[in-house]
């Protein structure tokens, strides 16, 4: 069954055509993953899917309740990790899972249990009553997750969950994340910069100004790039490089000291290279394709490059006026 | 119907269980009426005269008790701007509420704490030398929430597009401190000179001050004018809020 139905979905801002028609579907119990850089469409798709924002044209679903007409239902159908902090800070935790609560209208016998559930899920039950402003982001971001969750919706969206908390924390905060799935059933939509979480998704929608370019498993776009990379260092980089090219008619590619030959496997490729010069290589590594790659290679840009902020930009010049 | 009375009271006691965490805002509505009180009101005794039968600190009495409620409903629609600028307000305006019951919540929970900032200068009324009955208390606690209503919705009106506390300030600015002194509240209407009257007159707050003085100081108006302006603003500046809470999906 597909609890997410998208079609020909249409959003533009003035000129800008942010989303341009759109489909997709989501299965029941998926993780669907959305990926591509900043201003590829991804936000704008999950603030129409939880109604905040309006449509241009097609059609959009969730649990079989439209997104235009049946507002209300579809908000109760959904739980919502936004991108940036939406907790109310001068509250406890409690408060703020008690407040959501009442907002989705969960009967009130039934609150106080919810609330005792959701913060064990996340591991906070022993904080429940300090106010969130001292929290850390991690637990911020874990009592967010609980609260998504508290009105038992079928579709969690997750806009950029681990933005912002350190490695360790973003570590954990997928290992919730996947407990739920296994524990509730619950469908997740999510977006995200960091190519490693994406591998967690059943599957991964690329996007790409305003388009999908691209939808399967992750296993099947990596395997899309067919080429394994075999990284070489030898004596002299640029005479072995003329030497590959004759004899198998491979462009090697010089990069930063070492020498790239792409191959369509590398584990039976590489004996070859040994036979034919093995005395001038020096080192020599295997480079599956990553997502990251299958990345590059649909819309020809890193994803993180465009998210360089302004401080990591001023960052980077007084490094290089030092230097030079 | 239910639901929405609900979501507004639930909307309400949020905000009512925040604004008692904060400390800063008691005090201030304690000192600033104390401030206006005793030094004001001593010190603007010499240029202004009260009608007879008033000490000066009496007339403006009311005056100071719709100041009181004037600020607090006004920055009310400050918190509104608070939770969009820390996200809360995503988390209401996703909740399958409706919108209705937002803006009645937020009015709701305004015009509650502005009433009991009103309360807080009522209580010095032994000291500036009035007498007033148990009645008397009771209706100026009622009187003061309807002024309470249509001025915290006129605050949650101005909040309700914008997404800085800078552009709150100035509006702030040109809009409390006017409605304040064009309200007669420190002066007897029947003094200002003619071009004056016509801004006196729009001004919901003069017809407040006339309410409360009208209970407080037996200065005969007439109740009818007074509540039928305040509440028929009040329904007015709500509509055009829920109006704009409504609309703001693009």
């Amino acid at each position: 069954m597909n609890i997410i139905h998208v079609e020909k979905l249409k959003k533009s801002f003035g000129e800008i055509k942010a989303v341009k028609e759109v489909s997709f579907d989501v299965k029941e119990g998926e993780i669907f993953g959305l990926l591509g850089p900043n201003g590829a469409g991804k936000s704008t798709i999950i603030k129409i899917l939880v109604t905040i924002l309006r449509k241009d044209g097609g059609t959009a679903t969730i649990n079989n309740f439209d997104v235009e007409k049946e507002q209300n239902k579809v908000r109760k159908s959904v739980g919502i990790i936004f991108q940036d902090p939406s907790l109310d800070e001068r509250l406890t935790a409690w408060e703020n899972l008690y407040f959501h609560s009442k907002f989705y209208h969960i009967p009130s016998k039934e609150i106080k249990n919810r609330i005792n559930h959701a913060l064990d899920l996340v591991d906070l039950s022993d904080r429940k009553k300090e106010i969130v402003i001292n929290f850390s982001g991690g637990m911020k971001r874990r009592l967010e997750i609980a609260r998504g969750i508290i009105h038992t919706p079928k579709v969690l969206f997750l806009d950029e969950p681990t933005i912002g908390l350190d490695p360790q924390t973003r570590k954990y905060i997928w290992q919730y994340l996947v407990d739920l799935r296994d524990k509730q059933k619950l469908t997740m939509l999510l977006t995200t910069h960091y190519m490693e979480e994406a591998e967690i998704c059943d599957r991964i929608a690329i996007m790409d100004n305003g388009n999908i370019i691209a939808l399967d498993t992750p296993e099947n776009l990596k395997s899309s790039i067919q080429n394994d990379l075999i990284i070489l260092t030898t004596d002299n980089n640029l005479e072995f490089s003329m030497l590959v090219k004759e004899k198998f008619n491979i462009e090697p590619m010089l990069d930063d000291g070492v020498l790239e030959i792409p191959v369509n496997n590398g584990k039976t490729f590489l004996p070859k290279l040994f036979e034919m010069a093995g005395s001038r290589i020096l080192s020599a590594d295997i480079k599956k394709p990553s997502l990251e790659d299958a990345f590059i290679n649909l819309t020809g840009k890193k994803i993180r490059e465009e998210e360089a902020s302004s401080k990591d930009k001023l960052r980077d010049s007084v490094k290089r006026r030092r230097r030079t | 119907m239910i639901t929405v009375v609900l979501d507004s009271i639930t909307i309400a006691k949020r905000d009512i269980i925040r604004s008692f965490r904060q400390k800063s805002q008691l005090y201030g509505s304690i000192v600033r009426p104390v401030i206006w009180l005793f030094i004001l009101g001593t010190g603007l005794r010499g240029s202004f005269t009260a009608p007879e039968g008033f000490t000066y600190t009496q007339y403006i009495f009311p005056g100071l008790i719709v100041m009181n409620i004037l600020f607090a409903s006004i920055m009310s629609g400050t918190t509104i701007i608070w939770d969009r600028e820390f996200g809360f307000l995503k988390e209401i305006m996703v909740a399958p509420m409706s919108r209705i019951s937002i803006v009645f919540g937020k009015t709701l929970s305004g015009s509650i704490i502005a009433t009991l900032q009103g309360i807080i200068v009522l209580v010095f009324f032994p000291l500036v030398g009035l007498h007033l009955s148990i009645m008397q208390i009771i209706l100026t606690i009622l009187g003061m929430f309807i002024i309470a209503l249509s001025i915290t919705s006129l605050g949650i009106m101005m909040a309700a597009r914008m997404t800085s506390f800078e552009g709150f300030g100035t509006i702030n600015n040109f809009v409390v401190m006017p409605l304040f002194f064009l309200s007669g509240s420190l002066y007897p209407i029947d003094r200002v000179p003619a071009w004056l009257k016509p801004f006196i007159y729009v001004n919901p707050v003069t017809y407040a001050v006339n309410l409360l003085r009208g209970i407080d100081l037996k200065i005969k108006t007439s109740y009818l004018t007074d509540i039928g302006v305040i509440i028929i603003f009040a329904l007015i500046i709500l509509s055009i809020t829920t109006y704009l809470f409504v609309s703001d999906r693009k």
